[in-house]
């Protein structure tokens, strides 16, 4: 299939930091969920990163600066590609248990992004459940990550926040004009270039 | 690494050292260096004396120190040596001094010159030395002589280096300023013009001569510390040159002398230049000489730790003696360790370059051992040690330092020394793996870049602009309050909120009261009758119909004349427009006499009512002997004239008559016609009837005597015809229409003339009401009544006044009058804020306390225009149905009363009243009305829409019914091109704005903006592939649920995408339409159906799928019970059995990682037994057959030589021959895998059709020499493989099981001709095969990488089943199949067709099997059931779990898996009265899957519903391979035995501790229903069909055996297959198991000659290409000879229902030789 008329986008950024009030030590693994017509052509599509406790000031960051940089090339703007956050830590037991997950769209404009994306978790179905899963340190996890850049089935659970993944993106995009998806503000698309820019500097 | 390399950088490393150690002499330059960092923090020494001798002072405490501490460390030294030393050091110390002081004299000349350094020229020669050594002797040497020369050649170095331009400036300005002070990032400074830095730099040099003088008293607590820091290093440092090469260490010291002494000269040198600038020397000396004496002390301690260096710096002193002064030497002694102390750091990092840090995909290891060592890899500590300028500068470039120059280098910013050095290292360290750019971090000193220190001094703040930005300037406004809020009637306009609605009470009447008395009541009555009188009189109609009727009988007298008179002067139309005129003119004066005599009647009844009311009302006065109302009925009578009356009567009775008759006559004109025509229909149909009844009776005769179901289609149409004839209902026979009776229709006139007119001579009656009778005053009444006005009086009523549902003010309660009047005449005002919606008026009652509703009513909401100017009063009726008992004289309401004394009328008032009022807009004092604007223009909010559209305004308004519009408009008559209707015309024109048809739109439109958002029409939509591609894909349709990157434009799309998906739909297009006449016609039926019902269950099951839960989602551990618990507790103590080792898992791979063309299947064949043999070979083996009987058997003769084929997916791999019958093979066959569409998703792969197919043959090989000379030269064979059985596992099966392991047995022919099986050829009649024995097959296929098994499904769906029963259910299930522990196949509940779960009892019943079996056995309806076509429910319905069909639909889609033909077979063993049971269990190959059980003499047996086959429980060559339960109509026993292989169990069901039964004593059987039909009806299968099919079948085959082998003449032996075909039914009859003997001897007597091999295949039929796969798969074709004949006989037996059996029987025949 020699399909020529692709637009690329080329999403880098990182997963900068956390805020995670009630906990400490985690670490994070990144999945991207895109749609069928969607191809990575570069990069990785999923990463894990190191394990960061808090920062002992006032902001109680959890930082990562963990890189993500990923081309992606596709035909078809359905589907656009989500980063899904997925966070574990260790509980009081020392057992690693997940701490939130969360889920973006790559910024659908191309520029520098930040975001803050919260991040919840699944819920024990009941308080029974609730204890044990603390006491044998099995917080209740979502079967597949993913689900969360879906909206299927998501009904039946019951989540609940626990801080914020703040992520900065920068994004490219190429040809995305010449499929007809323009994806600019008007006001941005058509930059008034002042009239001495060019003068002076051909004059120098 | 090689010792020279280690070399080499060990010499780059001192280069640095030396830098360093210079750096430390000079002050300015111990912000960078930490051991430098507290001892003079002033850098600046160029103006100030002090400064100068600080330095002096320091240097010599340091080289003091030094000496001293070599000295002890050495070994030989002692402690006299020491002090000896020491003191000779303090001498030589203040020597020094005096020696600078002289030379501080010297002439400032030199100075001048000296402001710049001749030390890059050093520098150079040095780096050049160092190349140029490369041997150690030579560097000695070298350093020999530079010793000796120092002193010579420094000076006029020194001299030649000052740049003759500065000469004149730099000696007043720039005393001798310290090197390293310029960093050199200054760079820029330089384009500073001198001037400016000079006057810099003397302001600096003031500031720091300041703070110099307090910075020297730190100095010594400084220093301490600093002798801390660094023995600290130190001690770090030595340990490691020992470890290391301690040769090389040495050299290095060596070779660092060198450096250090040349450096040092240098130093001095300048130093001494300089010295003269700093004056007054003398000045600090004393301090300097506490602080040496303090630092003496303190240095011992360090002694021991600086061991080796003693030696060397003992030698430097040495040479150095001379110059007491010494500067760094102190830091001398740690450097050279610093190479040798970072030797493994770099060791370490040469090896990571290769394995940079590389990101994995989420594989996280928790080993803590390997987290360490990867850490190790990742992690780099830097140290904080120094780290020589050389080193940082680079090995090709010479360190400079621009201060020493003479450039300007600012202040530094202060940053730790220890975290600079660290900085350093890491740099070093990117610098070492390779990036040299990080080498631009260095400055040409080797200090890292830094811009000078960019504080202020003092502190400021910055300018703080007096304007505010326009931008964020904030304009002042008023606060504004707003009265209401936008909610009321206009929130957003100041001021004007003020509305008032005022409205007037006037009075309230009551038309009937509880408290009217009878004669109230009738008073009443008798007033509104009289004003119905007076109206009526008024109108007059009566007069004005007649004088219309009179008018109309004149003109349509005159209009018959007119006609009559002109009928041939007009053409057509005119003529029918009169007639339709004078139609019409008639129709109106019927109309107008009815309308006359109605009027008629009303009057004369009204009047009638009014007399007989008033006449009540007199005798009521008269019976209670008072008055009670003030009305008086005055009648006057007018006689009239009695003849004049008659005639007028008698005129009108006549003409009335006469119209009658006219009409009367026309109607029966009309009347006539129609009579007519009904009637001939009627003889018609009674004609019709009669013959269509005939030719029924005679058809009825026809069929009775003939019993052919063949029938002309034309008879067929007739027949349906004519019962469609006779069940027409009978027309009646219409009635003739009756002549006019004159007689009677006068008599009815007459009559009605006397009911409603005034008879002749009758005075015509004249009525007046007056209320002038006179109300007898109440003491003059009964008592009754007296009380009754009482009450009157008593009943207070007043009235609430009710906007939007709130009561918002109430009238006065007033007493109701005698005459039951209330008046207020008062006007409550509202001002109101919400918008109107109603005004609602309460009138209540009160009699004593409290209060009763009586009515209460809407006002409407007044008009705008209408004003309290303009308003008049309006009258309200209300009405209660409150029931008031009556009480005394009053009537009561709601409650039956009579007049007068006689009971005989009965009569029921309610309490009815009429409310006076009226409700207006307020004016204000400048008669502005007080009216809300909003409601001027009301529905503004349709207004934009109706620009838009004129419909969506009308629709908006809700108001009109365009249809009737449209209707009114043509009835009319309404002229569509005058401008005032233009509106409506515009409206009611359709779209084609045809103007002539006046229809309204036929649509509704609820947006009808809506076509804005389709970006293109539906048709460009449907057309467009790639639309249709996504939106396939969004259907999930299998072809292109996983195609990726859609293109983004259409003409990328591939132009063969849907060629494959067209003509799938194109193949379902011709299912569903018939009229196809296939051969196969029934089966495409089937096929239909299947269809159906598959794409009924799909899209159930597509919602299904869609809908997840709980445990779908999330991933939760239960809550662990005791019993769980429990068990894991005892696998902790349970017995370790290191011999028996448990089989681990694969780990399964995920369908996205595969890319798929590793995935392969892996049949490992293992042996084969009870191959048949050769019959040549067993004969002669055997003790006697047919011809020879040769009792030795020749060894070289071989029995057979098998080896098996495996065919999958078009692949086909052998194995090697094997020998014998029972041949191991061993071998391990790798087949490839391939996905459709690629997808290795577990949906897509349990919908993989292909089967793996193993074929076993033997290797036959034929000599085929032709020349018999040749023999013993040349061999010429050929091979043939002759088929002797096969075996087919469906892809799904081993993807379901994972793997598939064991004995199966191997689908061989009933009669393999020219094999026979071993063991049998003994006895002379066992020829054939006995079917006890078959060849067995011992395989392990699995695959490679294991595949993901798709997540079972959840099986419970919707159910009608009762919930206790499930509940129930459930638990049972629970608690058994929690008993054991591989869990043993249970089912309660399965899914159907509807995807409803139904209790698994629900599908038995006897059900009778068709009739041709009652009284055959068990075996053959067993051979009907496995004749059925298998077909797992994974390829009916991919993705989907298991779907229980029930026997009518099984039956009818002639499909279905192994528990459809189980309950099939079980319910056909129920009806024939034998016990059966489902069984539900494991067997191989299936997997899991349902077997019958049944019960014959208290014998049991296993049935595969499948193959027909029958086993005995003890059979151990029985498939099933475990038991989980048995089900049968009336309940499910579960299988509680230790062991579930069939021939370890007990069978008797009643023993509770072997079978637990899920309905017992507790669980009662709710009684079930069957959802099993009662019959199932067969049809008979059609016998010209089938010899068709037969006769297809044999020529597609031989058709086909002649394309196979096309390269050779194939010849056809038509005898043979004769005989074949005589023997094939022989075959079916024998259920294909045991063969008649008789059949082979026969055509082993016919073709004795001949070798013959074949043998009949038997299959169900489905379709007529598997039968010709099968027999390609045999290979019977490939004879590759010319000699050889084919025979061939194919037999089709039918079975009811279409149910066939195919036998092919195929044999080669070649001569004997």
């Amino acid at each position: 299939m020699a399909s020529s008329s692709v637009f690329l986008v080329m999403v880098s950024g990182q997963i900068e930091s956390a805020e995670f009030p009630e906990f400490d030590e985690i670490y994070l693994r990144y999945n991207l969920h895109y749609g069928q017509d969607w191809l990575v052509t570069s990069g990785l599509e999923e990463g894990i990163s190191q394990v960061a406790k808090k920062s002992q000031d006032d902001r109680q960051q959890i930082v990562w600066n963990f890189p993500i940089d990923v081309t992606f090339k596709s035909t078809n703007p359905h589907g656009w590609p989500q980063l899904v956050v997925h966070c574990y830590g260790s509980d009081f037991w020392g057992t690693e248990v997940s701490r939130g997950y969360g889920v973006c769209h790559i910024p659908i404009t191309p520029g520098k992004h930040k975001l803050k994306i919260p991040m919840f978790v699944p819920e024990s179905s009941s308080l029974l459940q609730k204890f044990t899963s603390w006491f044998l340190s099995r917080r209740p996890e979502y079967v597949d990550a993913r689900v969360i850049a879906r909206g299927e089935g998501r009904e039946v659970t019951r989540v609940r926040s626990q801080g914020f993944v703040n992520i900065s993106f920068n994004v490219i995009m190429k040809d995305m004009k010449k499929l007809g998806y323009d994806v600019l503000p008007s006001d941005v698309s058509t930059v008034n270039v002042p009239e001495n820019v060019g003068t002076t500097a051909t004059e120098a | 690494m090689t010792s020279n390399a280690r070399r080499k950088r060990k010499d780059e490393r001192l280069v640095q050292s030396e830098d360093e150690e210079e750096g430390i002499s000079n002050p300015s330059m111990e912000g960078d260096l930490p051991e430098m960092t507290g001892t003079d923090s002033s850098p600046e020494m160029e103006a100030a004396e002090a400064d100068a001798l600080v330095k002096t002072l320091k240097t010599k405490r340091r080289k003091k120190k030094k000496e001293l501490a070599d000295e002890v460390i050495s070994p030989k030294d002692d402690l006299a040596r020491q002090l000896k030393e020491a003191k000779r050091k303090s001498q030589q110390k203040i020597e020094d001094a005096e020696r600078e002081e002289m030379e501080e004299s010297a002439p400032m000349s030199v100075v001048a010159d000296d402001g710049t350094l001749p030390m890059p020229e050093e520098e150079e020669r040095e780096s050049v030395l160092e190349e140029a050594e490369g041997e150690e002797v030579r560097r000695l040497r070298k350093k020999k002589e530079e010793t000796e020369e120092t002193l010579i050649e420094g000076p006029p170095g020194e001299e030649e280096e000052t740049p003759p331009p500065r000469e004149e400036e730099e000696p007043p300005a720039k005393p001798p300023s310290p090197v390293p002070k310029e960093p050199s990032d200054e760079m820029p400074s330089k384009s500073l013009s001198i001037k400016e830095k000079m006057r810099m730099r003397m302001e600096k040099a003031k500031e720091e001569a300041l703070s110099e003088v307090k910075e020297e008293e730190k100095e010594s607590r400084k220093e301490r510390r600093l002798q801390r820091d660094k023995k600290q290093t130190t001690r770090f440092d030595e340990t490691k040159p020992y470890i290391g090469s301690p040769h090389a260490s040495f050299e290095i010291d060596e070779n660092e002398l060198d450096r250090i002494t040349e450096e040092k000269r240098l130093q001095r040198l300048e130093r001494r230049k300089k010295m003269p600038a700093k004056g007054r020397e003398g000045f600090q000396m004393p301090t300097a000489e506490e602080a040496f004496d303090f630092f003496t002390r303190e240095w011992k301690d360090e002694e021991k730790e600086e061991v080796e260096e003693g030696v060397e710096k003992a030698e430097t002193e040495k040479a150095e003696k001379k110059e007491g002064e010494e500067a760094a030497e102190q830091e001398g002694a740690p450097k050279p360790d610093k190479p040798e102390d970072e030797q493994p750091l770099i060791t370490q990092d040469d090896e990571m370059v290769s394995d940079l840090p590389t990101m994995m995909c989420a594989a996280y290891t928790p080993d803590i051992n390997e987290q360490i060592k990867k850490e190790g890899e990742i992690y780099f500590v830097p140290s904080a040690a120094e780290i020589p300028a050389t080193q940082k500068v680079g090995a090709d470039f010479e360190v400079r330092r621009l201060e020493d120059e003479g450039f300007y280098v600012g202040k530094r910013p202060s940053a730790g020394s220890r975290n600079q050095n660290r900085m350093e290292h890491r740099l070093l360290k990117e610098i070492e793996k390779g990036r040299e750019s990080s080498r631009a971090w260095f400055g040409e000193d080797g200090s890292l870049l830094a811009l000078p220190d960019p504080l202020r001094s003092l502190p400021s703040r910055p300018p703080m602009p007096e304007e505010v930005e326009p931008v964020l300037k904030l304009d002042y406004k008023k606060a504004v309050i707003r009265e209401f809020d936008s909610r009321y009637i206009d929130g957003t306009t100041e001021g004007i909120g003020h509305y008032q609605l005022d409205v007037d009470l006037n009075q309230v009447f009551f038309t009937h009261h509880h408290l009217y008395s009878k004669e109230h009541a009738l008073a009443q009555k008798l007033t509104s009758l009289y004003e119905q009188y007076v109206i009526r009189e008024r109108k007059n109609m009566t007069a004005y119909l007649g004088e219309k009727l009179k008018a109309l009988k004149n003109s349509a007298l005159h209009l018959q004349d007119h006609i009559a008179a002109h009928k041939s002067e007009y053409n057509l139309t005119d003529r029918s427009n009169y007639d339709r005129r004078l139609q019409d003119y008639r129709a109106e004066i019927i109309q107008t006499r009815q309308q006359r005599d109605r009027e008629e009647k009303t009057d004369r009844t009204l009047l009638r009512h009014i007399l007989a009311t008033w006449k009540a009302i007199k005798k009521e006065r008269e019976l209670q002997t008072f008055t009670n109302t003030p009305v008086k009925l005055q009648i006057r009578k007018e006689d009239g004239n009695k003849v004049e009356d008659e005639r007028v009567w008698k005129q009108e009775v006549l003409a009335e008559i006469e119209e009658l008759r006219d009409e009367h006559e026309r109607e029966y004109r009309r009347n006539m016609l129609t009579y007519e025509e009904e009637m001939k229909r009627y003889q018609n149909q009674i004609q019709a009837k009669a013959e269509a009844q005939k030719r029924v009776d005679k058809r009825r005769k026809k069929i009775g005597s003939k019993q052919s179901i063949r029938s002309g289609a034309e008879d067929d149409e007739q027949h349906e015809k004519d019962l469609e004839l006779l069940s027409e209902a009978d027309l009646t026979p219409p009635d003739e229409p009756s002549h006019f009776d004159d007689a009677t229709v006068r008599e009815s006139v007459e009559k009605k003339a006397r009911e409603n007119r005034r008879r002749p001579g009758e005075p015509k009656l004249h009525l007046e009401l007056s209320n002038t009778a006179t109300i007898t005053p109440t003491q003059n009444c009964n008592l009754d009544e007296q009380r009754r006005r009482a009450d009157v009086s008593k009943c207070m009523i007043f009235v609430k006044i009710l906007f939007n549902n709130k009561e918002v003010s109430r009238t006065n309660m007033k007493p109701l009058s005698q005459d039951f009047k209330v008046s207020y005449g008062q006007i409550y005002s509202m001002k109101i804020v919400q918008w109107p919606e109603s005004i609602a008026f309460q009138v209540h009652e009160s009699i004593g306390l409290g209060s009763t509703l009586v009515a209460e009513l809407c006002a409407p909401i007044p008009d705008t225009s209408v004003t309290s100017v303009s308003v008049q009063l309006e009258d309200l009726e209300f009405s209660s149905d409150r029931k008031e008992k009556l009480n005394r004289a009053a009537v009561g309401s709601g409650m039956p009363f009579t007049y007068g004394s006689d009971n005989s009328q009965l009569e029921i008032l309610m309490t009815t009243g009429i409310l006076t009022y009226s409700v207006a807009w307020a004016v204000d004092e400048h008669g502005q009305a007080l009216v809300p604007p909003a409601l001027v223009n009301a529905n503004t909010m349709f207004t934009h829409m109706k620009k838009m559209d004129p419909l969506a305004a009308i629709g908006a308004a809700g108001v009109m019914d365009l249809k009737k519009l449209a209707d009114w408009f043509a009835s009319s008559h309404l002229d569509p091109n005058d401008p005032s209707n233009a509106d409506i015309v515009y409206l009611l024109r359709g779209k084609g704005g045809d103007t002539s048809h006046l229809t309204p739109a036929e649509y509704f439109r609820l947006e009808q903006l809506m076509v804005e958002f389709d970006f293109v029409t539906q048709q460009e939509l449907e057309e467009n592939k790639r639309f249709r591609l996504i939106q396939l894909r969004d259907e999930e349709v299998q072809e292109f649920k996983n195609y990726k990157m859609v293109p983004a434009h259409e003409r990328e799309v591939p132009r063969d995408v849907f060629t494959e998906y067209e003509r799938k739909k194109r193949e379902e297009q011709r299912l569903k339409s018939e009229g196809d006449h296939d051969i196969e016609t029934q089966r495409m039926a089937v096929k239909r159906y299947r269809q159906k019902i598959r794409d009924q269950v799909m899209r159930r099951f597509r919602r299904q799928a869609h809908m997840k839960n709980w445990e779908d989602m999330v991933k939760e551990d239960m809550v662990p019970n005791i019993a769980l618990l429990g068990t894991s507790l005892m696998k902790v103590f349970a017995r370790r059995t290191p011999l028996k080792p448990q089989r681990k898992k694969q780990k399964k791979v995920v369908a996205q990682s595969i890319k798929g063309d590793e995935v392969r299947i892996i049949v490992n064949i293992s042996r084969a037994q009870n191959v048949p043999v050769r019959l040549s070979a067993a004969m002669q083996a055997g003790s006697g057959a047919v011809t020879s009987r040769q009792d030795t058997r020749p060894l070289e003769q071989t029995m057979v030589r098998p080896f098996v084929e495996v065919m999958f997916q078009h692949h086909c791999i052998r194995t090697s021959v094997g020998d014998g019958s029972n041949p191991s093979f061993n071998e391990e066959l790798e087949v490839p895998f391939r996905a459709p569409f690629d997808d290795y998703s577990p949906g897509n792969l349990q919908t993989v059709p292909d089967a793996v197919f193993l074929n076993i043959f033997d290797e036959v090989v034929v000599d085929i020499q032709e020349d018999d000379r040749e023999r013993g030269r040349m061999v010429h064979q050929r091979i043939e493989k002759k088929w002797l059985g096969s075996l087919k596992i469906p892809f799904t099966t081993i993807y379901f099981n994972g793997k598939i392991d064991g004995t199966f047995r191997v689908n061989a022919p009933p009669v393999l001709l020219g094999y026979v099986y071993e063991g049998l050829s003994h006895g002379p009649d066992d020829i054939g095969i006995n079917k006890d024995l078959k060849t067995l097959l011992g395989l392990f296929i699995s695959i490679q990488p294991p595949l993901t098994q798709p997540e079972p499904v959840k099986e419970r769906f919707s159910t009608n089943e009762d919930e206790a029963t499930m509940v129930q259910a459930d638990q049972w299930k629970e608690q058994i199949s929690s008993r054991f522990t591989p869990k043993r196949e249970l089912k309660t509940f399965v899914t159907d067709v509807n995807f409803k779960s139904v209790f698994i009892t629900r599908y038995f019943r006897p059900i009778n099997p068709p009739d041709e079996f009652t009284g055959k056995g068990p075996e053959l309806v067993a051979r009907y059931v496995s004749l059925i076509p298998f077909v797992p429910d994974a390829a009916i319905f991919p993705g989907l779990c298991d779907i229980w069909n029930t026997c009518d639909q099984f039956l009818a889609m002639l499909s279905g898996d192994e528990e459809e033909h189980a309950i099939l077979l079980v319910n056909y063993f129920l009806h024939m009265g034998i016990k059966a049971w489902l069984i539900c269990g494991n067997a191989i190959p299936e997997g899991p899957t349902a077997y019958v059980l049944t019960e014959e003499a208290n014998v049991h047996y296993i049935w595969n519903p499948s193959s027909g086959e029958r086993f005995r429980t003890n059979d151990a060559t029985c498939p099933l391979r475990s038991i989980g339960c048995i089900v049968n109509n009336e309940n499910i026993w579960a299988n509680i035995q230790p062991y579930d292989k069939p021939d370890q169990m007990m069978y008797s069901l009643t023993e509770t501790s072997c079978w637990e039964p899920l309905f017992n004593n507790s669980r009662r059987n709710p009684g079930l229903q069957s959802i099993q039909p009662e019959r199932l009806y067969y049809l008979q299968t059609d016998k010209d069909f089938v010899t068709e099919l037969q006769e297809k079948i044999q020529h597609v085959l031989k058709n086909k055996v002649m394309d196979w082998r096309s390269r050779y003449i194939t010849r056809w032996n038509r005898h043979c297959s004769q005989i074949m075909r005589k023997t094939l039914p022989l075959l079916e009859e024998s259920l294909g198991k045991s063969v008649d003997q008789d059949h082979i001897k026969e055509l082993e007597a016919s073709f004795s000659s001949y070798k013959v091999s074949g043998f009949p295949i038997n299959m169900p039929f489905t379709e007529v290409d598997p039968i010709v796969e099968t027999v390609y798969a045999t290979g019977v074709h490939g004879h590759e000879s010319n000699e050889i004949e084919f025979a061939l006989a194919v037999y089709v037996h039918p079975y009811p229902n279409s149910v066939l059996s195919v036998w092919v029987y195929v044999a080669s025949l070649m001569k004997n030789r």
